[in-house]
């Protein structure tokens, strides 16, 4: 899924500086999953802003909604009718999700209140790890299923380099290295022959590389 | 502000606190009349949500009181509650409000006498910090003033 | 190996005749003022066969290693450019290996890079398109097969004599040596090992190595750092990752008296080039004085490696 983080309050609360009216719109997606976003997140945020406009003498009134995504039209269009109440939206979706919200309401100005971090999972809960960077090539076939490009810091496509110290990264004793994550699959998989064969140099045309992506199914279109 | 009565809400489990109340009831121990006491099945129930709630509608000081550790009665309800009441002591400090304006306390049912001390406690220690800016009754005064 | 030479670097040459090779390192200056590169290159002059030039490592900026070769070139000395994935993509390293080759520059060392957490640049953005070995195999496709990674040809092709960098000391050991064949396979020509200290496991992997008959298609300079004082010893010890200091070395150091503990360490360098002349499959030493360069002649000296050959 894709993983948000709220942004800091002070930030969240300049961007609404001079609204009165607004609506907070949570997505139901990914981000509630990773409890950024969700409705609960929507209450929670709302909540705050209140208190802390109503505390200036400044209050704002807010419409608190979350829609079933934000990412995809017949769910952006159920926000029309609040969109035309409120000066300004606020939105706890992801990045895709804003501007989804943001091409859809063309004279609404679109806020948003998370930082869209990376798609990962969560390892427990509350608990958010990166996984993939979307290169739109998997590699993982030739990994032991564990991603050079989105665990390895400097993405070797051939690691690891010579900063491996005990199984950690040398950019934090924290940090996994990926390759000897690699490493130890492979061969407990009976693969190290896959080890043996240099990668070549990597085709980045299907990363955001190539430009801005699209992937299309063709028996949906009419 | 010598006159001023803070709102305190309690969230109370049913299983613990909530029967030191009424113990501390029974034992006519005297506690503070500004305790607004709701009670849940378990504070494992509690989310951000509810002690922001109070807080917006004007509490000067909410505190959650669930079973000693150990003893909840749905085995981790009040761990669960625990950093929940922490983290939303930070969402208070970003809107602006002392975070000790929240607390958790732990107790058993049998604990009617802990009860009524932390009421006391509590009540004292907001009194001290003053009124809530969001607590409508105490900042038309002082607009007044 | 052919009679024909890659490159006809001094250190290819060297290398070839068989006689022990000496490389020795120099760091550019955090400024333009060229001075510091000549006023370095008297110091090394002639101290060895030919000085690597840092590619800004360890992520702080420095003057590019092109320009401070180029600046060595012009003092009589023969560098050796470094150059890192990680501030560059597969168009600018193309780029920096032409013009690098049209200034005289003859050797190249093929680096992934230290990551830029620890620079003085920690928000830049890294680029690592390539990496180490995808960089040496570039380098060869360029010169043996006078083409661009992108299939064109090229018109006037680089000739590089190709190094690598290899951390026998890093986890986990027994891909190490794993690791530098496919460094032979993507075509390198010379490698300089990670800083030696512990000399027990640098024979495993050296052993591993001959094993595998590496050595045979690569020359492995083995790599020697001096320490200044105890001080330095525990922090590479400690500090610098990948790094194998042991214990009993650190020993030695402590219980040098304060004003000795430089000899000493120069001592202990000239024991282990002695030991690495002496160990099957080992073509030569890099000498690492990190901001020492006097050292070098030093100790380059005391091992009995001057004068240097003239081939």
């Amino acid at each position: 899924m894709v993983i948000g983080e709220r942004k800091p309050f002070d930030e969240i609360m300049k961007m609404l500086e001079g609204l009165k009216k607004i609506a907070v719109m949570g997505c139901g997606g990914c981000v509630t999953v990773c409890l950024t976003g969700g409705h609960d997140e929507v209450r929670v945020l709302s909540s705050q802003l209140r208190m802390a406009r109503d505390k200036e003498g400044n209050p704002i009134e807010i419409i608190e909604k979350t829609l079933e995504r934000q990412c995809d039209p017949e769910y952006v269009e159920q926000a029309e009718s609040v969109a035309k109440e409120v000066e300004a939206i606020l939105s706890l979706a992801c990045g895709a999700g804003v501007q989804f919200m943001a091409e859809r309401y063309q004279n609404l100005p679109l806020y948003p209140a998370l930082n869209t971090t990376f798609v990962g999972g969560s390892k427990k809960e509350g608990y958010y790890v990166e996984r993939c960077q979307t290169c739109g090539e998997c590699k993982l076939y030739f990994t032991g299923g564990i991603c050079p490009i989105a665990r390895c810091s400097k993405s070797l496509l051939n690691g690891p380099c010579g900063g491996s110290t005990k199984g950690k990264c040398e950019i934090d004793p924290e940090v996994d290295c990926a390759w000897q994550l690699i490493l130890d699959r492979l061969k407990s998989l009976n693969q190290m022959d896959r080890y043996s064969s240099m990668m070549p140099v990597n085709d980045w045309r299907t990363n955001r590389d190539g430009g801005p992506r699209k992937m299309i199914r063709e028996d949906f279109q009419r | 502000m010598s006159d001023f009565e803070p709102i305190v809400v309690a969230f109370c489990c049913h299983y613990c606190a909530y029967g030191a109340a009424d113990l501390a009831g029974s034992m006519r121990l005297e506690y503070p009349t500004n305790i607004r006491i709701i009670r849940l099945p378990c504070t494992g129930k509690i989310t951000p949500v509810f002690l922001l709630r109070a807080f917006e509608r004007g509490a000067d000081g909410v505190y959650v009181a669930g079973c000693l550790e150990g003893d909840c009665h749905f085995i981790h309800g009040n761990l669960v509650a625990k950093p929940r009441v922490n983290y939303t002591k930070k969402l208070i400090q970003e809107v602006g409000l002392e975070p000790e304006r929240l607390e958790m306390f732990n107790m058993s049912a049998a604990m009617g006498p802990r009860f009524a001390e932390v009421a006391r406690e509590f009540v004292e220690r907001i009194k001290t910090l003053g009124p809530s800016p969001l607590n409508k009754t105490y900042r038309v005064q002082s607009d007044a003033a | 190996m052919s009679d024909e030479f890659k490159s006809g670097s001094n250190l290819e040459k060297v290398l070839k005749s068989g006689k022990f090779a000496v490389t020795g390192e120099c760091g550019p200056p955090r400024g333009a003022d060229p001075e510091v590169i000549r006023k370095k290159s008297k110091i090394l002059k002639d101290k060895a066969d030919a000085f690597n030039i840092t590619d800004n490592q360890t992520s702080v900026v420095r003057m590019s290693s092109i320009s401070s070769a180029v600046i060595m070139i012009q003092e009589g000395l023969e560098p050796v450019m470094q150059m890192v994935c990680r501030d560059r993509n597969r168009i600018a390293i193309q780029s920096d290996i032409l013009g690098g080759a049209a200034l005289g520059i003859k050797n190249m060392l093929c680096l992934s890079g230290d990551h830029q957490k620890f620079g003085d640049h920690p928000q830049a953005k890294n680029v690592f398109d390539l990496d180490s070995i995808q960089l040496i195999n570039t380098v060869k496709i360029m010169r043996d097969e006078g083409k661009f990674l992108g299939g064109d040809e090229i018109k006037g092709v680089p000739k590089l004599f190709i190094g690598a960098a290899e951390n026998p000391f890093a986890d986990p050991f027994e891909i190490r040596a794993p690791r530098l064949a496919k460094k032979a396979v993507a075509g390198v020509d010379f490698i300089q090992t990670q800083c030696i200290f512990n000399l027990k496991k640098f024979e495993d992997w050296m052993k591993q190595v001959v094993d595998m008959g590496i050595h045979e298609k690569v020359y492995i300079l083995g790599g020697v750092t001096p320490f200044k004082s105890f001080g330095m010893a525990r922090y590479m010890a400690n500090n610098v990752p990948g790094m194998d200091v042991p214990e009993e070395l650190l020993q030695r150091m402590k219980n040098t008296p304060k004003e000795k503990q430089a000899d000493e360490g120069i001592i202990i360098a000239v024991e282990t080039i002695k030991r690495l002349q002496e160990m099957p499959g080992i073509a030569g030493v890099h000498i690492m004085a990190i901001e020492w360069e006097e050292k070098v002649g030093e100790i380059a000296e005391k091992a009995g490696l001057l004068p240097r050959p003239v081939v």
